[in-house]
């Protein structure tokens, strides 16, 4: 009992990491299912068949393509918005700041069902057809304010002695710039970046609002899969996801790692 | 005042912010965001204004008439599914901060190595489409699954039943498959500003605070919540406020009696096209959120998220 | 390495002034920082001395005044084209950059050919060479210390500015770098403007101190000077302890003493310590009640039966003694309320006691008059 209550806090931990991980598992395990019928419900048998055949699945490889290039314009303007607001707003003063940091909050704070029916409601009164720039611009629009605030945070941060030390060292302001506070500031951006391309990615409810009748993202394509029945490939690809974000994560941590270890080694020569 | 105060510690101390005066150079780099956001945001939502006071149909067009008659009609019509969005999302809300509370704190508390591996599995899961991982829900909720097997032999089924969280002796297609949805999503969102404040707590805190004959339980509710009180603050809100629009959690794992109010709009504005309805819902719905988390952090008395 | 050096050019502040809103960090100040020489800027916290260090590093506008440098009227210049440089308040090293590349940050800005040696050159004079290749976040606190001097030191400057270097260094590691800045100075020959609030260690490295109080110089000149003739109050209580009797009137028989009366006691001052100027008359002249005499707790002595006769005796009461070792310090009180500290050296002589009643001595010459309206 004293065991139990000493341990409770560890205990509810990892009862919660099995409930957040559990659904992955789920999905990992089902990628190699062979179902009968349509639904990928229940566990039938063993099988490599989705993870031989990907794209067998009609349109899952278009609708994929398609996420990831949305995705990848979506995070780039958005950064490069987004950092430029994010310097402006942390280092400057001017009339309207604390107005621009409420725009900012704003996008963050509403709903995606608001804001993909506000956005339509403007395409239809100024006539613009439903595809994939609409898409873009909703991308953009509620990956923004993520960048902003993520860069911000690291601008706020940063020691402004540090680029007055580099204006000492007889560095122009633009030197400054390029040399020391851009170098500090980019794991913020690179973060930043990171985050609008999942949000992008993984985006259903604005994108369903803005694609259109035959535009397809992939979260549209597993949400259309799911009405009419869910084919395995689906799983392959969540797995794929899933791992991938693992291994990326691991690889820069043991590379970091590995830099630690290196000059811990020659400290010690 | 605020400037004098900040003239004297400028005099002394290094300014611990640059706040300089740029000229046009913050106009210039805010351009394009700004831009973006007034024209994709702030017009829409106007437009999104406009569009619920007028009135007409999809075939002759809409015209704008003022039509504020709209806001009760839509009120009455779909009160009860507002009135449910708001219930889930603070059931969601509270069940994600019982539920994270103690995940962030064992993992702030783990050493160095074991903590990272720990954060990177409650983040990765979110690389996964959260529509693939909703999916699973269904399968781990099935009917003759191991779950469900498990709450009818331990009673806990019958007690869902008792407080009318399940109509049935199934778990999927009930309110409580929705609520666990709705957890599920935004637990994330919870756990990590948790972690980040938790992380940072002097642990000598917690040695001060036993010196001062506080046992564990005072201990936790005089200075360990006292403290936590923002990430708690930015972790309900980054739940509550996505939970309260969201309806995927109520599509696919719940029943029509539980449906939520962005399902509604969603319906309106793309398969029934009544546009004034659903502009009004949206909107509705926004101001309510605008409203509630305005009060909320007023009440808590933290106003640095922006 | 800067051995061969010409003595750099005086630098003069003239009417220098800042101000914040309408807080005035620096009320036109006037000073000439001798080329080649250590001179530290002194006062407490908000007095302005940083503000003054900045505009000089050139991080700072000033209101109006001028900044020259040898000949050249440096004030418009940008900070990036002076030929100054400062070791920051926390060090502000990149922390993105290994020391070698920091130490080498200005050369490179300068496109010097061989920037990598004469880094290389400046790490060895701080003795660091071995940790060239290592991140400053790898190094403890006194080392960043060390690379920021370097980094600094490196470019050669005609004015290196020191802004509270020491300051979150412990104690034994503060006194080992405040002898090691000497030395490099004196190697170097760079005129140092060291910013601090510590008197001991500015009297410690300085050549000469300038103490500023409020945005104004309150006093400047060389440690012993300030130490032993303070202009005024501010600077007699800030740079150690003083005793402060209030006097009622001065009496002049002629010659080399003059005669100050406090609390109805007459004490012997030496003409020579009397502020320039100061005019004393022959009578028992009633002064401002402004005009103090001041004794130094060290300079006390508490006078025994076989000691010669003392000029001036004070008789009071031990009401505290505190023993550290190096000296015993007392507070001894007197007749009319005041309580004196005297510092005792622990030199074998016999200590006093709470509760002993004591005579105090001072010599004529170990007195000062301070006479200011405060």
């Amino acid at each position: 009992m004293a065991w139990l209550r000493r341990n409770l806090v560890v205990i509810v931990g990892l009862l919660v990491m099995a409930y957040i991980l559990m659904p992955n598992l789920v999905v990992t395990m089902f990628s190699f299912n062979k179902p009968n019928g349509r639904y990928n419900y229940e566990w039938t048998q063993f099988s490599l068949d989705a993870w031989l055949n990907p794209c067998a699945s009609a349109g899952l490889c278009e609708s994929l393509g398609l996420s990831l290039w949305v995705a990848v314009v979506a995070a780039l303007v958005s950064t490069v918005m987004g950092t430029m607001a994010a310097f402006a707003l942390g280092r400057y003063r001017f009339r309207g700041r604390a107005a621009t940091n409420l725009l900012v909050f704003f996008p963050m704070a509403t709903p995606e069902v608001v804001m993909g029916s506000s956005l339509l409601t403007l395409f239809i009164a100024m006539g613009i057809p439903s595809g994939q720039v609409t898409i873009l611009i909703a991308h953009i629009l509620f990956t923004v304010s993520f960048v902003v605030t993520t860069v911000k945070a690291r601008v706020a941060s940063l020691d402004p002695a540090l680029e007055q030390a580099a204006a000492d060292l007889y560095a122009t302001p633009s030197q400054a710039f390029w040399k020391v506070t851009f170098p500090l500031v980019a794991p913020g951006i690179a973060a930043g970046a990171l985050l609008a391309f999942a949000l992008s990615f993984d985006d259903y409810i604005v994108t369903n609002f803005n694609a259109g009748a035959t535009t397809v993202t992939f979260p549209m394509f597993v949400w259309g899969a799911a009405q009419r029945g869910t084919p395995v490939q689906i799983n392959v690809v969540g797995t794929v996801m899933f791992f991938g974000a693992l291994a990326i994560v691991g690889f820069g941590q043991l590379i970091g790692a590995r830099l630690r270890i290196g000059s811990r080694r020659k400290e010690a020569l | 005042m605020a400037a004098l105060t900040q003239a004297a510690v400028g005099a002394e101390a290094p300014v611990s912010r640059p706040r300089r005066r740029g000229g046009l150079v913050p106009l210039v780099l805010l351009a394009p965001a700004l831009l973006w956001l007034v024209v994709f945001f702030v017009v829409p939502t106007i437009s999104l204004a406009s569009q619920s006071l007028q009135t007409g149909d999809i075939d002759n067009g809409f015209t704008l008439t003022w039509n504020f008659a709209v806001y009760a009609e839509a009120m009455a019509r779909y009160w009860p599914q507002f009135l449910r969005s708001m219930v889930y999302a603070a059931s969601a809300t509270l069940g994600t901060l019982v539920l994270g509370y103690p995940l962030a704190w064992f993992i702030a508390h783990r050493s160095g190595r074991w903590k990272n591996v720990l954060l990177v599995l409650v983040v990765a899961p979110f690389f996964t489409n959260f529509l693939i991982r909703t999916l699973a829900w269904q399968i781990i909720l099935t009917d003759n699954g191991p779950v469900t097997g498990f709450f009818r032999a331990t009673g806990l089924t019958a007690v869902l039943q008792a407080m009318g969280l399940t109509d049935n002796d199934s778990l999927l297609g009930s309110q409580f498959a929705v609520i666990c949805g709705l957890v599920y999503n935004f637990l994330p969102f919870m756990v990590l500003p948790l972690y980040t404040i938790l992380e940072r707590l002097d642990v000598r805190l917690l040695d001060a605070a036993g010196d001062l004959y506080a046992n564990g339980w005072q201990t936790f509710w005089r200075v360990i919540w006292p403290l936590s009180l923002p990430g708690v603050v930015s972790g309900t809100l980054l739940t509550f406020i996505p939970a309260a629009g969201d309806y995927i959690n109520s599509r696919l794992l719940g029943n029509t009696q539980t449906v939520m109010i962005g399902q509604v709009i969603d319906a309106q504005f793309l398969r029934v096209l009544d546009y004034p309805i659903a502009a009004a819902l949206s909107f509705i719905l926004m101001a309510a959120i605008i409203v509630l988390v305005a009060g909320y952090v007023r009440a808590a008395g933290t106003e640095e998220l922006v | 390495m800067a051995t061969t050096r010409a003595t750099p050019g005086d630098l003069k502040l003239v009417q220098l002034t800042r101000n914040f809103e309408d807080f005035v960090a620096v009320a036109g100040i006037d000073l000439v920082v001798p080329g080649g020489s250590f001179f530290a800027l002194l006062g407490p916290s908000g007095c302005g001395k940083t503000t003054t260090l900045r505009m000089v590093a050139g991080l700072e506008e000033p209101t109006s005044g001028q900044i020259l440098l040898g000949a050249d009227d440096i004030t418009g210049t940008r900070a990036y084209q002076r030929k100054v440089n400062t070791v920051f308040q926390s060090y502000a090293l990149f922390p993105h950059l290994s020391v070698l590349d920091n130490v080498g940050f200005g050369l490179r800005q300068r496109k010097m050919g061989d920037w990598r040696r004469r880094a290389m050159e400046a790490l060895e004079l701080v003795k660091l060479a071995d940790r060239a290749k290592q991140r400053p976040r790898q190094l403890s606190g006194g080392m960043q210390q060390r690379v920021a001097l370097a980094r600094a030191i490196v470019n050669e400057p005609d004015v290196l500015l020191l802004d509270e270097p020491l300051g979150a260094l412990d104690l034994k590691l503060r006194r080992e770098m405040q002898i090691e800045l000497k030395r490099i100075q004196q190697e170097v020959g760079i005129t140092f403007i060291h910013v601090t609030h510590d008197q001991e260690e500015a009297m410690t490295m300085a050549d000469t101190v300038a103490v500023m109080r409020a945005g104004r110089l309150e006093q400047v000149g060389a440690p012993a000077d300030l130490y032993d003739h303070p202009a005024t109050t501010f600077v007699a209580n800030f740079l150690g302890q003083s005793n402060l009797l209030p006097l009622e009137g001065f009496s002049d028989p002629g010659g080399e003493f003059v005669t100050a009366h406090a609390h109805g006691i007459g004490l012997v001052v030496e003409r020579a310590q009397l502020p320039a100027g100061m005019v004393v008359t022959t009578q028992v002249a009633a002064v401002d009640s402004a005009v103090h005499l001041g004794i130094r707790p060290e300079k006390l002595r508490i006078l025994g039966p076989n000691d010669p006769p003392s000029a001036n005796r004070l008789g009071g009461l031990v009401t505290d003694a505190s023993f550290n070792g190096v000296a015993t310090t007392y507070l001894v009180s007197m007749p009319w309320g005041q309580e004196l500290t005297v510092t005792r050296p622990n030199d074998g002589s016999p200590r006093a006691h709470r509760g002993d009643e004591v005579t105090l001595g001072w010599d004529p010459n170990q007195a000062f008059v301070l006479a200011e309206a405060d």
